[in-house]
């Protein structure tokens, strides 16, 4: 084996959202090239933002990505509103932070059920996992229909919500409506808990990253809609110093940016969310996560299935809160005068830290528009997992390596539909 | 197939958001009652299982805006019996069709590093400039209950019931007040398609066009009200240049000189 040369190659990725392919190569024994291949086309939205009007960017941001349109529009509307020095009151920051809640709920559950956990029990869909654990997929499905309840209930609209706007809402809903959603919710977090208890049972390889992990941080509670940066070895800043730490550079082996956090790899996710605020996390979440073997840290990719579980128990808990002391605000809105300047934002989509900067002129034009999602920022990770996963498993036959290959990279969760208009193909040249 | 197969679902994706296709699998109530009507034969976002084709439907998500995939539709259609377009960027090329008015090349210097790698077209089109479209389901994202109609209608082998009319239908029969008549609120719903079940109006929005014209839109009339409403011709302009900028029905005379905007581009 050990003078071998192998190449794997996955030509299209499944189950993950967007287009990508894998390359492994194998020289001698040793792995000398991984690439997590982009083949998504770019659509240009840094370009095509330039010259709207700062209104109309959160409708816009919405469409990188239909699997976490709310983080996309979160991240626009704090940057924006940060440029133009608005600050919007507490009753509207909570309806954000309820939308939010159900775009978590509806990904992780999505990415939980649908296409992470046929992997662990051995099928190639949901569809084919149905016809022996129907309960299970149905349940599933239940959480999904719970999140997405939340988010067209706030949001007006699952997929690309229309209710949102800068300073906040075009309407805010009537008490009666979101106490409407209350008895679905208790029901959600019925099965978000079995949820925990199910996956925890799952096989995990022992696997440990040993790079740095970034994440917002929300003093008192676990950052979702808004927060500082902070990373689990001790740095703290705020959005607008994320260009002074946060640099994409060129590697050798591609033509490839990617993203380092002063100078080395660094992840962001579940994994790092949970590692830097796990104190945070509602009783409920925690003793969840206690009872499923989760330390204070997770740092074992694998179980980032278990980390999304205890996830979507805080989101439906946090939202029972909110729509339990919920009053309907006065005006469902703030008024964001434009103002010339520069405004960063961040916030915590379901796959990571979620970066936006804006520059707008006086009449509030955009003049520049800079976005950085958690996919691109994780990609040195997933290709230095991979190398690793790949070198301690070079026994495995070229199918099953393959097959692993592919596992590991679901356990990030990427999401190739948004990371693709900012990062660069990668050309072969051999 | 034979009389015992079920017929044959291919899900596709072009340049997209994924949010069209997720709307498939957001049908949580129908998903599994659809998996016994039709095999899902190629659905990579949601199996790692690809059945070789053809196919007997094609859902097609996402615009062609790469050599690449103006050949990959039309190995999609050879595999088709039916081939139907889901979604505005598939429909007309969705807002990354943007660039068909810019300069694609300072935009991909814009946004790339090293734009030399980025293999693109000067334009982001839809499905039916490159082969034949069976149907087009509109919007921005889809709407499911549309979807599920639309893969009904083909199992039954019937027409899909999808009427080509205006919001201000749907709006009208939700009972809701007029955002343009009774708040002086601009509105695109008089000409845009319906589908969306008139969500923007139902929040005391103006609807914004995710549907995309419809048949026999009266623009003129539309741009002459939404002026009336206060709206710059510079607004006018960015309103119709969103998720649906190249379709014909939105086409449309910028009227500001020297804007930043699309509208410049486009002259």
């Amino acid at each position: 084996m050990t003078h071998r040369s192998r190449q794997l190659r996955v030509s299209a990725l499944a189950r993950i959202e967007g287009e990508g392919a894998l390359r492994v190569v194998i020289d001698g024994g040793q792995v000398s090239d991984v690439q997590l291949q982009i083949y998504e086309p770019p659509r240009f939205f840094e370009a095509f933002l330039r010259g709207r009007q700062y209104t109309e960017v959160t409708d816009i941001t919405s469409r990188i990505c239909g699997i976490c349109p709310v983080a996309y529009q979160a991240s626009a509307w704090n940057a924006i509103e940060s440029a133009c020095g608005a600050a919007v009151g507490e009753p509207v920051a909570a309806l954000r932070r309820l939308l939010y809640c159900g775009e978590w709920v509806s990904s992780h559950a999505l990415h939980i059920y649908l296409l992470h956990a046929p992997d662990f029990l051995g099928y190639p869909d949901v569809i084919a996992m149905a016809a022996d654990h129907r309960d299970l997929v149905e349940r599933g499905l239940r959480l999904k229909k719970a999140g997405n309840a939340i988010l067209e209930a706030v949001g007006g609209r699952a997929i690309h919500p229309v209710n949102t706007r800068l300073g906040g809402f075009y309407r805010a809903p009537a008490a009666a409506e979101l106490a409407a959603l209350a008895e679905q919710l208790r029901r959600a977090l019925d099965d978000a808990l079995a949820t925990v208890a199910w996956v925890a049972g799952f096989d995990f390889p022992d696997v440990e990253l040993d790079c740095e992990l970034l994440a917002a941080r929300d003093p008192g509670r676990y950052a979702i809609e808004r927060g500082q940066i902070a990373s689990a070895g001790g740095l703290s800043f705020p959005a607008a110093a994320f260009a002074e730490h946060v640099t994409e550079h060129q590697v050798p082996y591609s033509t490839a940016l990617h993203a380092t956090l002063d100078g080395r790899r660094y992840l962001t996710g579940p994994l790092a969310r949970y590692t830097i605020s796990s104190a945070q996390l509602s009783p409920v979440a925690r003793q969840a996560a206690a009872a499923a073997g989760l330390g204070p840290a997770c740092r074992n990719p694998f179980r980032s299935i278990v980390v999304r579980a205890v996830e979507i128990v805080y989101a439906i808990g946090e939202a029972l809160a909110i729509i339990g002391s919920y009053e309907r605000p006065g005006p469902s809105f703030a008024d964001v005068p434009p103002v010339a300047g520069t405004g960063h934002g961040v916030s915590e989509a379901p796959r990571g830290l979620l970066y936006h900067r804006y520059e707008l002129d006086a009449a509030g034009r955009v003049a520049a528009a800079d976005i950085v999602p958690p996919t691109s920022q994780n990609q040195a990770a997933i290709e230095a997992d991979l190398a690793a996963v790949v070198s301690a498993h070079l026994d495995l036959g070229d199918a099953e390596l393959t097959a692993l290959c592919e596992r590991v990279i679901r356990n990030y969760d990427p999401c190739i539909s948004c990371a693709a208009h900012f990062l660069d193909l990668r050309v072969e040249r051999r | 197939m034979t009389a015992t197969d079920p017929p044959t679902l291919a899900v596709w994706k072009f340049a997209s958001c994924d949010g069209c296709q997720l709307t498939l699998l957001d049908c949580e109530d129908e998903l599994l009652a659809l998996a016994r009507e039709v095999r899902v034969a190629h659905f990579l976002e949601a199996s790692s299982q690809v059945r070789p084709g053809p196919y007997d439907l094609s859902l097609v998500e996402g615009s062609i805006t790469t050599p690449a995939d103006a050949e990959r539709i039309a190995q999609v259609r050879e595999q088709s019996r039916f081939l139907v377009t889901i979604g505005a960027c598939a429909t007309s090329g969705g807002i990354q069709a943007l660039r068909n008015f810019g300069d694609v090349a300072e935009f991909r210097a814009a946004v790339y590093a090293s734009p030399q790698y980025i293999d693109t077209l000067a334009t982001s089109t839809a499905i039916s400039a490159h082969v034949p479209v069976d149907f087009e389901l509109r919007g921005c994202p889809i709407d499911k209950r549309q979807l599920i109609e639309v893969i009904t209608a083909f199992l039954a082998g019937r027409k899909p019931v999808v009427p080509d009319t205006s919001v201000c239908s749907e709006c009208k029969r939700r009972g809701l007040t007029c955002v343009m008549v009774a708040d002086g609120t601009p509105c695109l719903g008089p000409v845009t398609h319906a589908g969306c079940g008139a969500l923007c109006p139902a929040v005391g929005r103006g609807c914004y066009g995710c549907f995309g014209p419809v048949t026999g839109a009266n623009l003129p009339a539309l741009t002459g009200q939404l002026r009336a409403c206060g709206m710059t011709p510079r607004a006018v302009d960015l309103v119709l240049s969103t998720f649906n900028v190249a379709a014909p029905g939105f086409a449309h005379d910028s009227t500001e000189p020297g804007g930043s905007g699309p509208g410049e581009e486009r002259r």
